[in-house]
């Protein structure tokens, strides 16, 4: 902690892993991390939304990234893991393979890809930070929600 | 300076309540100018408000009720004959009080507001009438033998009766003073109580005090305004309490009068012709015409409750109902005495009937505003309109009340607008000149029925096939071949209107659609019945509560459904064979009817589902008065669900209402009957 206090601005992520590729999420939008649970399909949604699940009485609507970037499923393991994210009152579940650390990232070694590529794709894509020799994709998940959201609103 | 801002909210709730018994005591004024009770309780809330307002320090709205008191009094004492207009010129006092009372919720201020018109307007009624008066005045003694009746010496403000009589009678005898004793205390003073306590000390010290209007403890409680009677019996002069009371902060005005034998001479008089159980009525009747600032509610002793902690309540009954749902299941395959459960399971249902009365509400709220609106609306289109209110106190979850107002807003000035004919016109088709809307609510079942049904010219099936086909909504060909109440269900569409004309109040088109979706958002349906030369009736049928319903579970492949029972009209199982085509559309017969199949699971796109078993559990479910047959794959039983949302992210998904939680832990979806069936 302490040498993040000198100077250099760093931000705290949620690593998880999709196939052989890592990913990072703002901390400061994730509730919780869940083992994997029953989830109850959901009629006339996308293929990605996996339908909702029952967090000790309250029910989350619950995506699978898989799905959702293209990549194929896989089975349910002992580190499958439901990260719940919260933005203001918009709550949404996202599976993950498996969620392996919460790391500081500074600020310097974040790159943001607006400069590399306007690939509509890469909207939820905030960055890529360079830890270690590893590249780390920056997630913007609400970008999912409020996609959801509207695609909702417009076929109201 | 005391912190008023704690009073605030009290102050708007009171005020608004107030306000209301005005509203609905205006109204019954002007249907019955003579009524003196009427008067009198509209005297008594410009008072009560008058009193209000003082002590929170809103002067503008007290110096407007209490020219409001100057006019009502006029009319209390017969002085002017209540017409109209003068009952307009109270209704803009209504407003202009409810703008003041809406301002303070709003910023805590009475605002700069000064409704001079409106004072101008009540200082007209109090100037004509002064020209008047001498001529009222004699009319009116022969009407008024009570005003005869003055005593001949000074007129006391008390009454006694018999006890209070012989008391002073003893005082008489031995030589003792006996004084009334008014006291009136400053507009502004705040703390009513506290002064009043310590002019009762002076008295307490010096006589012995008999008799007080309003009584010590309403005092000790300040539930009184700002004045106050009592009648002492003591040694001293009336010079030492005027001087003592006058010492008192705060005190504007003492009166000090001295009760002589001939004022209860007066009083025997009158009560020795009455029983004793009647002269104990006839003083609290005087007390009660005497004192409008006692409080007279009809209602029980009640306590307001932030509705935030009802929602807590009601989560928290949630929870419970959860869990015994949950104890329920793992009891199920074990075999143990099940008495406990049952009685758990008693309790809470008992419980959870407790929180929902607690949450339920009186449709009344919402229904007393709506005479003084079609009065305002018959005005305006010249049309005499009579509102028929029929189960008000029909009550309904409190959060549907904020919901349902505006919908049926519309649809009553829909019925004065475009269903009532004018006069002239009602006179042509030997209708009588006044039109009648009734306004209905029911309870049946889990539902609540509200009806506005009007006996106006009702709706033509073929103006509205005509507008169809214009608007190029249908082809003409189509349109005949539709039912006239299909074709009425046209105008719940968007964008559509028949009226000719538009109005002021409808007829832009926007409307019915608005009023449909917004009862559907609620979980409830609109229907319209229509006899064209008759009237027209809309029926709004929405359930009793949101929270907490009773279901039937459902297996769909391996899925679990709740579909809630209050739109189940029956079960019944059918061969494959029975379900036929019928303009591409599969139906089976019942009893007759040809009812219209639902395949759950290709709607709901079920992996799994069993398709074509030998036999067929249909679910008959109603919409309106309409059956859809839904296709199960089999039943799992009755339940008492709690109903929550799937969330922000999936709100307001196709053909499902809510997700449950059952007592496994696991989560089923409940199905939105209005958009399955057809």
């Amino acid at each position: 902690m302490a040498k993040n206090d000198v100077g250099k601005k760093s931000r705290q992520f949620v690593i998880f892993r999709l196939a052989d590729q890592e990913f990072g999420v703002d901390i400061h939008n994730v509730s919780i991390v869940e083992k994997y649970m029953n989830i109850a399909r959901v009629p006339t949604t996308p293929p990605h939304i996996k339908g909702v699940i029952n967090l000790r009485g309250e029910i989350i609507p619950v995506m699978s990234l898989r799905a959702k970037f293209g990549l194929p499923e896989i089975e349910v393991d002992d580190d499958t893991r439901i990260i719940i994210f919260k933005f203001n009152d918009v709550v949404l579940g996202v599976i993950v393979d498996v969620v392996s650390e919460v790391a500081f990232y500074d600020e310097e070694n974040i790159e943001s890809v607006t400069s590399i590529t306007n690939d509509r794709s890469l909207d939820y894509i905030t960055g890529i930070a360079k830890h270690e020799g590893r590249l780390i994709t920056l997630l913007n998940i609400e970008k999912f929600a409020l996609e959801l959201m509207e695609k909702e609103t417009a076929e109201r | 300076m005391m912190d008023m801002n704690q009073y605030l909210d009290i102050f708007v709730e009171e005020a608004k309540e107030h306000l209301q018994q005005l509203n609905t005591s205006l109204l019954q004024l002007e249907k019955n100018n003579k009524d003196k009770a009427i008067l009198n309780e509209i005297f008594r809330v410009a008072h009560t408000l008058k009193g209000m307002a003082g002590t929170m320090g809103f002067v503008k709205m007290q110096t407007l009720t209490h020219h409001m008191e100057d006019v009502l009094d006029l009319f209390r004492n017969e002085r002017i004959v209540v017409d109209s207009d003068m009952v307009d010129i109270l209704f803009e006092c209504l407003d202009a009080l409810e703008t003041y009372v809406n301002t303070v919720s709003l910023s805590g201020q009475e605002g700069n507001e000064e409704f001079q018109s409106v004072l101008d307007a009540l200082a007209n009624i109090l100037g004509t009438n002064k020209g008047k008066k001498k001529t009222a005045s004699i009319e009116n003694k022969e009407e008024n033998p009570t005003e005869e009746f003055k005593p001949v010496s000074e007129k006391l403000r008390v009454e006694f009766n018999q006890y209070d009589a012989n008391v002073i009678r003893k005082a008489f005898e031995a030589d003792m003073n006996v004084f009334e004793i008014h006291v009136e205390l400053d507009q502004g003073c705040l703390l009513k109580a506290a002064r009043a306590f310590i002019v009762f000390q002076i008295l307490e010290k010096n006589a012995d005090v008999i008799k007080s209007v309003p009584k010590v403890e309403d005092i000790e409680d300040e539930r009184f305004d700002l004045e106050f009677t009592v009648v002492a019996i003591t040694k001293k002069d009336k010079e030492f309490f005027v001087n003592e009371i006058n010492s008192v902060a705060e005190i504007s005005n003492v009166e000090v009068t001295q009760v002589l034998p001939q004022h209860l001479d007066v009083e025997t008089e009158k009560d020795d012709n009455s029983t004793e159980a009647e002269i104990s009525g006839t003083t609290d009747k005087t007390q009660d015409e005497n004192q409008p600032v006692v409080r007279t509610y009809k209602t029980n002793k009640t306590v307001r409750v932030d509705i935030e902690r009802l929602d807590t309540l009601m989560n928290l009954v949630s929870e419970l109902i959860i869990i015994k749902n949950s104890l329920e299941a793992s009891f199920e395959n074990v075999d143990i005495d099940t008495d406990s459960i049952e009685y758990l399971e008693r309790i809470t249902t008992s419980i959870h009937d407790a929180v929902m009365k607690v949450r339920m509400v009186p449709i009344e709220q919402v229904f007393n505003r709506f005479p003084r609106m079609i009065r305002d609306i018959s005005r305006e289109l010249d049309k005499d309109i009579e509102l028929h209110m029929v189960g008000a106190e029909t009550e309904l979850d409190r959060t549907l009340i904020d919901e349902i107002g505006d919908p049926l807003i519309h649809i009553l000035r829909n019925s004065a607008d475009h269903g009532l004919e004018s006069r002239t016109e009602r006179e042509k088709l030997g209708k009588p000149s006044v039109g009648n809307i009734y306004l209905r609510a029911y309870q049946d079942g889990n539902n609540v029925v509200i009806e506005v049904e009007d006996d106006g010219r009702g709706i033509d099936a073929s103006k509205v096939r005509r507008k169809i086909v214009e608007k190029g909504l249908e082809t003409a060909e189509i349109v005949n071949s539709f039912s006239d109440k299909e074709v009425i269900d046209y105008l719940f569409k968007p964008s559509f209107s028949t009226a000719e004309e538009v109005t002021d109040l409808s007829g832009r088109g926007v409307g019915l659609d608005v009023v449909k979706t917004k009862i559907e958002a609620l979980g409830g349906m609109v229907e319209v019945d229509t006899v064209w030369g008759k009237g027209t009736k809309f029926s709004i049928r929405i359930p009793l509560t949101l929270a907490i319903i009773q279901a039937l579970l459902v297996h769909i492949g391996s899925e679990k459904y709740a579909i809630p029972l209050s739109s189940i009209s029956e079960i019944v199982n059918v061969q494959p064979e029975e379900i036929r085509m019928v303009r591409e559309q599969e139906v089976i017969l019942l009893r007759d009817m040809v009812i219209p199949v639902v395949r759950l699971n290709k709607i709901l796109e079920v992996p799994d589902s069993l398709e074509d078993q030998k036999n067929i559990t249909c679910v008959i479910v109603k919409k309106g008065d309409k059956l859809s047959a839904f296709l199960v794959d089999s039943l799992v039983g009755q339940q008492e669900i709690v109903i929550k949302s799937l969330g922000k992210v999936l709100s307001n998904i196709k053909y499902i209402a809510g997700a449950t939680i059952l007592g496994d832990g696991n989560v089923a979806l409940i199905l939105d009957v209005n958009s399955l069936a057809l």
